[in-house]
């Protein structure tokens, strides 16, 4: 199979929805001739028009709320924002409008939108520029929330959410965009609410999200050499959360860590955590759940500052040996 | 330092001479902030105001020292133009703890409050009620400080921006919304991103003076602002001013430059820069002689190249940083 990056993924799977369906449009700043914020949507103008791929004043409430509406009356808007942290700006459109329409139409109206954006830091550009937020978004019931960690997911999720009919939250890692991978050519869906076992292993699980994925992965291949063989599960989507793989892959390895980029306080770390807590699984563990997460600290710019703030390859090994410490009588 | 580039009373002119080399203090400060991006010696991004000198220093430039400005992501005119200590600016964006925001900032939060600067934003349109928020403050307060309000063209899209005009038209807050209109929001040209000619205009439907300016003519820009200000101060409201000007460079780090032309790049750059239009008028007026400039620039430059040598060497924050700063202190 050929190798592609995770950007030209999504801009596949943005170029094979447009082709395949007259109302799936784009929506956003700079998506046209600039290609997006990060690239995402590079030569669709040119290919399919300024209607359906429409450049956007600055204006994320607008944006937001243009489709919702256009979502109620039978488009399928695909919006951009540049970077996830402006989904404060299109906040009220998202949470109080798209969320939550159909439930409170009592299912007389859908609102199949896809936002996507670009999430996570690692490039210096602040606090307001480099933020993980999704699980607010994971907080709200009637949205849906992807996170795909590598390209194959990247198009596949990506056809999925467009095809759904429920406002989905397509949240894509900037530091993701440049990694490669073995894509298919033709179009393909991922369904939403699907765990994918990314490395299968034996004495521990890491569930993963996002960019934490590749890190547990390397930390996977340092501590193989040392004997221990870990599991990493990537949840995929974390609304619909498919709850069984994880709980199926602590059964066997009976040792967890949970890893997210975002904020680890109340983060959705805390949310897969209570997965494995609230089942039997609690009482059968062989270590303590291990929690890792980003600091409690706005996303400093300095390099080192902004590298110490999230979790990195070494704090994963760190706690996979931790966990490992404790002998399963212990428990 | 007190940065404010006096008016002589009688006619409102600049210290011109004294302004150019601010306008030569910003342009170079933003070729060294490219070098070193170039260099690989920044980590994160820059938004280069190159071209757009006139409405730092005719604008942030003439206010008192505690007057207040909020600026935006392409602030390192503004910042300059207020007073920021631009040592202190090399070394933020250099992730140095001896930056203006000890490394925790970084190019689009450099803030000073010092010197009257308020701080700059990465989230675009969130200045307007900020500043009218400030200005409120100051009214409050009796303090008489008027707060100038910088953003740009792309920015007036922003619902903030609609929301905060209309408060401190009703309130008649001492605030100048100061646009500058490059012509290009990233790769939208305004043109195509509003449906009206003059965005001063937008003022009208809060019941706000709009006014459309010459933003590379800096005496225009200073005399504006100046009677802006003055209103203000003296409780006439808020003003706003849209001046038309033009980012010389790429929208920041990543920009290909698709959506203009070479023509019209070369138009304003050449023929409307706004440095050598205000050389111009010193050498007309036999202020200034082309060996003074000459001169100037290539002092600046040197100032520079030995500021950034020296920051280079400073201390980087440590790891006890990451968590300074994140909750104010309580009150003892
Ligand atoms: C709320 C928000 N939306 C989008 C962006 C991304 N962005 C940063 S600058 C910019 C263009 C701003 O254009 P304008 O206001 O005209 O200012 P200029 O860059 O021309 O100085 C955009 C879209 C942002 N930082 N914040």
């Amino acid at each position: 199979m050929r190798t592609i990056t995770y950007l030209q993924a999504v801009n596949e799977a943005l170029d094979e929805a447009l082709a395949q369906d007259e109302r799936v449009f784009l929506l956003g700043e700079d998506i046209g001739i600039y290609g997006g914020g990060f690239g995402a949507t590079q030569g669709l103008q040119e290919k399919y028009g300024a209607q359906r791929v429409r450049d956007t004043p600055i204006s994320e409430s607008a944006i937001a709320g243009a489709a919702v509406g256009a979502a109620m009356t039978g488009m399928r808007p695909i919006m951009e924002l540049q970077f996830s942290d402006f989904i404060t700006v299109a906040m009220d459109q998202l949470v109080n409008q798209a969320a939550k329409i159909h439930y409170m139409y009592g299912g007389k109206a859908n609102v199949p939108l896809v936002m996507r954006t670009a999430a996570g830091s690692g490039t210096g550009a602040g606090a307001q520029h480099s933020q993980s937020l999704e699980n607010w978004m994971a907080h709200i019931p009637g949205l849906k929330v992807v996170q795909p960690s590598n390209a194959y997911d990247a198009k596949g999720l990506l056809h999925a959410a467009i095809k759904d009919n429920n406002p989905v939250m397509f949240y894509e890692h900037k530091l993701l965009y440049k990694t490669s991978g073995a894509v298919p050519e033709k179009a393909y869906d991922l369904p939403l609410g699907v765990a994918d076992i990314k490395l299968t292993g034996s004495d521990i699980t890491i569930i993963a999200t996002g960019i934490m994925v590749d890190k547990a992965l390397q930390a996977a291949a340092i501590v193989k050499k040392k004997g221990i063989s870990v599991e990493v599960v990537d949840p995929r989507t974390l609304v619909p959360l498919d709850e069984q793989t994880l709980i199926q892959s602590v059964a066997k390895t009976k040792r967890v860590i949970v890893a997210t980029e975002a904020v680890k306080n109340s983060g959705f770390s805390a949310e897969l955590t209570a997965v494995i807590a609230e089942s039997d699984l609690a009482i059968k563990l062989a270590a303590p759940i291990i929690r890792l997460g980003g600091e409690f600290v706005p996303m400093p710019a300095q390099k080192s500052l902004e590298a110490q703030a999230t979790p990195q390859v070494d704090s994963l090994v760190q706690a996979i040996e931790q966990s490992m410490s404790y002998k399963e009588d212990q428990a | 330092m007190n940065p404010k580039i006096s008016m002589t009373e009688k006619n409102g002119r600049l210290d011109n001479v004294s302004a150019l080399r601010k306008m030569w203090e910003i342009r170079i400060f933003e070729e060294m902030i490219q070098q070193l991006f170039d260099e690989g010696e920044l980590h994160g991004t820059m938004h280069l105001c190159i071209g757009q000198e006139a409405t730092a220093v005719g604008g942030a430039g003439i206010l008192d020292q505690s007057d207040w400005i909020v600026s935006t992501h392409r602030n390192h005119g503004h910042c300059i133009a207020k007073g920021t200590d631009i040592r202190a600016m090399f070394a933020e964006m250099l992730g140095k703890k001896t930056g203006t925001n000890e490394g925790k900032g970084g190019s689009m939060h450099i803030a000073d409050l010092d010197v009257g600067n308020l701080g700059s934003n990465g989230i675009v349109g969130a200045g307007f009620p900020i500043a009218a928020g400030a200005a409120l403050s100051a009214q409050m307060q009796g303090s008489n400080q008027v707060v100038l309000c910088y953003a740009g063209d792309g920015a007036t899209n922003e619902g903030s921006f609609h929301e905060a005009l209309n408060l401190a038209s009703i309130w008649q807050l001492p605030v100048i919304y100061f646009i500058e209109n490059n012509q290009y929001g990233m790769s939208s040209s305004i043109e195509h991103m509003v449906n009206i000619d003059l965005l001063s205009e937008r003022g009208k439907s809060y019941g706000i003076e709009g006014i459309t300016i010459d933003g590379n003519d800096l005496d225009e820009v200073a005399q504006t602002v100046a009677k802006a200000v003055e209103k203000a101060r003296n409780g006439g409201g808020p003003t706003l001013i849209e001046a038309l000007t033009y980012r010389h460079k790429g929208h920041s780090k990543s920009d290909k430059l698709m959506y203009r032309s070479e023509a019209e790049c070369r138009q304003w750059q050449k023929y409307n820069d706004p440095i050598v239009r205000l050389e111009t008028k010193l050498i007309q007026q036999d202020q200034m002689t082309p060996e003074d400039i000459r001169l100037l620039e290539g002092s600046i430059r040197n100032e520079f190249s030995s500021l950034v040598a020296s920051v280079k060497q400073d201390e980087e924050p440590t790891s006890n940083d990451l968590w300074t700063h994140v909750y104010a202190e309580e009150n003892k």
